[in-house]
């Protein structure tokens, strides 16, 4: 039996109760900024993607983590960063699932790309239907000016396998005009996607640049016993052998040139060349052999990542695709620095802002990075670019000593 | 000369098929196991030799005595306690062999979760006696010219003893009847197990020993278990001189292949040899029906 006036009264407490409650309640708090990725933990693609995509992850993870988190204007505090991550076990279904569960049931803010061009490309409209911002290193096809266009939320970040071919192929004339080498070329390839388009492209710019290629075979993947295929490039005199080669092949062919004592006077292997393992593997040996990638190894901030990957993962990164990977989160960090968790926003910072990273500062052309060493050489015990030569920091190539048996 | 030149270099690079599939022969030949997960124990067997020879600094023949006996007593052990009982229970011949296939393939992914667990998922490489030396005029390495060394040695003379000792003779009868074996008093259950663990010892020497030229990571295995078993049919199951023959008739095939015609063939050309060795000999080269 209560007066209107009590009445009253506890409607207007309850009211002013949920009032002040309302406003004491920031606008959803975020506790912290969830990052997601489906990678290759196991199957094949393990070696690959570990060194160039998973290392980087995990260190910029921590990183980010030991420095309090990203800065959100909205929590108006550092925010960490929280992981969740699946194996994609190299098959590309189970990369599509796990990234549509991490889109749809575990709401992650961003998506880190799985390894490998084929990945890439499979999941690119997963990415793009979804509305993540997708930077992709690990990801070398001709057709990504193509790509970018179709999905502007796509970042290419590595190049292009016709990139990599030009730049090879003007550190080549570079060396002829000025009398080192002569015009003949022995060029090998391994049968699968990327040996077959870096293949294509060399060819394209070899016969662009009026170059003899005297020798020119492709192999299976798989193959490590490239004796019989080596001996034939010796035997075709060429001053330069080109190997559009994947890492078990790069090292069996540096290993086995060096049993037949095969000493063109360029020798010029593809994916990893850039990998620390041929410094581990061959020594002195390494001096002179040019290959894909390389980085500007006197720049110190480079120089600070190779120590504290190596304080981290007690291993060193690759000299091509990981302070790359890195670089790419230290724009996805900044972007979202600037403008906050609106993906949409963030990717429009990408294609439009400047950003300082590792690797220098970055700005990207038409969702590309066009600032990339696309070709490196083994100098006294480091890999450095030596291509684009307007590069900050490119060297100038070495001549290949004879192999020390 | 062109034809020197390709049969040695085919030879060597036999010689590393042939050493990577002697044990197979064995396991598949003797204990009648079809093991699936025979070359993740090879790729085990390489990783454990880069870790102590980079780590350690045991150069991989000494590693060797290491990494051999422990294979030994691991197969012993896997097939005491995982294989044993599909034996027993397994009413005939083919009905074990579809319950080996099985079991393996299983113990194939717990072996390959434990290697990527203990070393990572990396590429492991490392370079040992990575020396040439001059064969009739042909340039081979040192260090596959070891594994060659070792195929020929462990084949023939795993061969002689299975041939010509009486141990041996038993673990042939094991092979062809179990159960007629028992009734002349061979322990089946220990042959089968000797067989077994010496395949997995086998298969360890190889790994150990291909380590020091080729390039691993963990989830290699399929590719050597695959390889294998075309070298162990081509050549006749259970047969080790037929393993031996089979591996090294594919190396100067495939090397003959690259240099005459074209190097992109050589898987092609793999596999045409060894339909065309099917087709004239269903067996296998040196393998008689057991039916």
């Amino acid at each position: 039996m209560r007066s209107g006036f009590a009445k009253a009264w506890t409607v207007a407490a309850l009211a002013a109760a949920v009032g002040l409650g309302l406003a004491a309640t920031p606008a959803q708090a975020q506790q912290s900024i969830k990052i997601g990725w489906a990678i290759s933990k196991t199957g094949p693609y393990v070696a690959g993607a570990k060194i160039t995509l998973l290392d980087a992850y995990q260190l910029w993870v921590k990183d980010v983590n030991d420095a309090g988190g990203i800065m959100l204007k909205s929590a108006g505090k550092k925010v960490p960063v929280e992981v969740i991550e699946y194996d994609d076990r190299s098959n590309s279904d189970e990369m599509i699932k796990a990234l549509e569960r991490l889109i749809n049931q575990d709401k992650v803010d961003f998506l880190f790309p799985p390894w490998g061009t084929a990945f890439s490309l499979a999941s690119a409209p997963v990415f793009a239907r979804a509305g993540y911002p997708q930077l992709l290193v690990t990801a070398t096809t001709d057709r990504a000016p193509e790509f970018a266009k179709r999905w502007p939320n796509s970042f290419w970040l590595l190049g292009t396998a016709t990139m990599m071919a030009d730049s090879a192929v003007e550190v080549f004339s570079k060396l002829r005009t000025e009398g080192k080498i002569g015009n003949t070329i022995a060029l090998i390839g391994v049968a699968d996607q990327f040996g077959i388009e870096l293949s294509t492209a060399a060819r394209a710019a070899l016969k662009k640049a009026n170059f003899n290629v005297v020798y020119d075979k492709s192999y299976p993947l798989g193959t490590q016993d490239m004796q019989p295929i080596l001996t034939e490039a010796m035997r075709s005199n060429a001053d330069v052998f080109f190997a559009a080669s994947y890492p078990p092949d790069t090292f069996a062919i540096i290993d086995q040139a060096k049993v037949l004592n095969y000493n063109p006077k360029i020798f010029f292997t593809s994916v990893g060349t850039a990998f620390p393992v041929i410094r581990a593997r061959f020594g002195a040996n390494a001096q002179g052999i040019m290959g894909t990638g390389g980085w500007n190894a006197d720049s110190p901030s480079l120089k600070a990542y190779l120590k504290r990957h190596v304080e981290v993962h007690k291993s060193e990164p690759d000299r091509w695709a990981s302070p790359v990977t890195y670089s790419s989160l230290q724009m996805l960090q900044q972007a979202i620095e600037r403008v906050g968790l609106d993906r949409a926003a963030v990717i429009k910072e990408l294609q439009t802002g400047t950003f300082e990273t590792v690797y220098g500062r970055v700005k990207l052309e038409n969702n590309q990075f066009l600032g990339v060493f696309q070709t490196g050489q083994w100098q006294d015990g480091e890999y450095y670019g030596i291509g684009p030569t307007q590069l900050a920091g490119a060297r100038k190539p070495i001549d290949k000593p004879a192999w020390k048996q | 000369m062109l034809v020197v030149d390709i049969v040695l270099t085919g030879l060597i690079i036999g010689g590393m098929y042939a050493l990577t599939a002697l044990g197979l022969t064995l396991q598949y030949g003797v204990a009648r196991i079809m093991n699936l997960s025979y070359g993740e124990f090879l790729v085990a067997a390489a990783l454990s030799t880069f870790s102590l020879y980079v780590g350690l600094a045991v150069n991989p023949l000494v590693g060797l005595l290491i990494v051999v006996p422990v294979a030994f007593a691991l197969n012993w052990l896997i097939f005491e306690l995982l294989l044993v009982p599909l034996v027993r229970r397994a009413k005939n011949r083919d009905v074990l062999e579809v319950d080996s296939i099985l079991a393996t393939f299983g113990l194939l992914f717990v072996i390959q979760g434990v290697a990527l667990v203990i070393f990572g998922g990396q590429y492991f490489s490392y370079s040992y006696l990575s020396i040439p030396v001059s064969v009739l005029g042909s340039a081979l390495a040192v260090n596959r010219l070891v594994a060659l060394g070792f195929a020929a040695a462990i084949g023939i003379g795993i061969y002689l003893a299975l041939t010509r000792t009486r141990a041996g003779t038993a673990i042939r009868a094991v092979a062809v009847d179990p159960v007629a074996a028992q009734l002349v008093a061979i322990d089946v259950r220990r042959a089968s197990a000797f067989a077994y663990a010496l395949g997995g010892a086998l298969v360890a020497t190889g790994g150990v020993l291909i380590s020091m030229f080729l390039t691993f990571h963990a989830s290699m295995g399929v590719e050597f278990t695959m390889k294998a078993l075309i070298v162990v049919i081509m050549g006749g199951v259970g047969n080790m001189l037929g393993a031996l023959v089979a591996g090294l008739l594919l190396g100067v095939g495939e090397t003959a292949v690259a240099r005459l015609l074209d190097p992109g063939l050589t898987l092609a050309a793999t596999y045409v040899l060894f339909l065309a060795v099917l087709l004239v000999r269903p067996t296998g080269l040196f393998g008689r029906s057991t039916r």
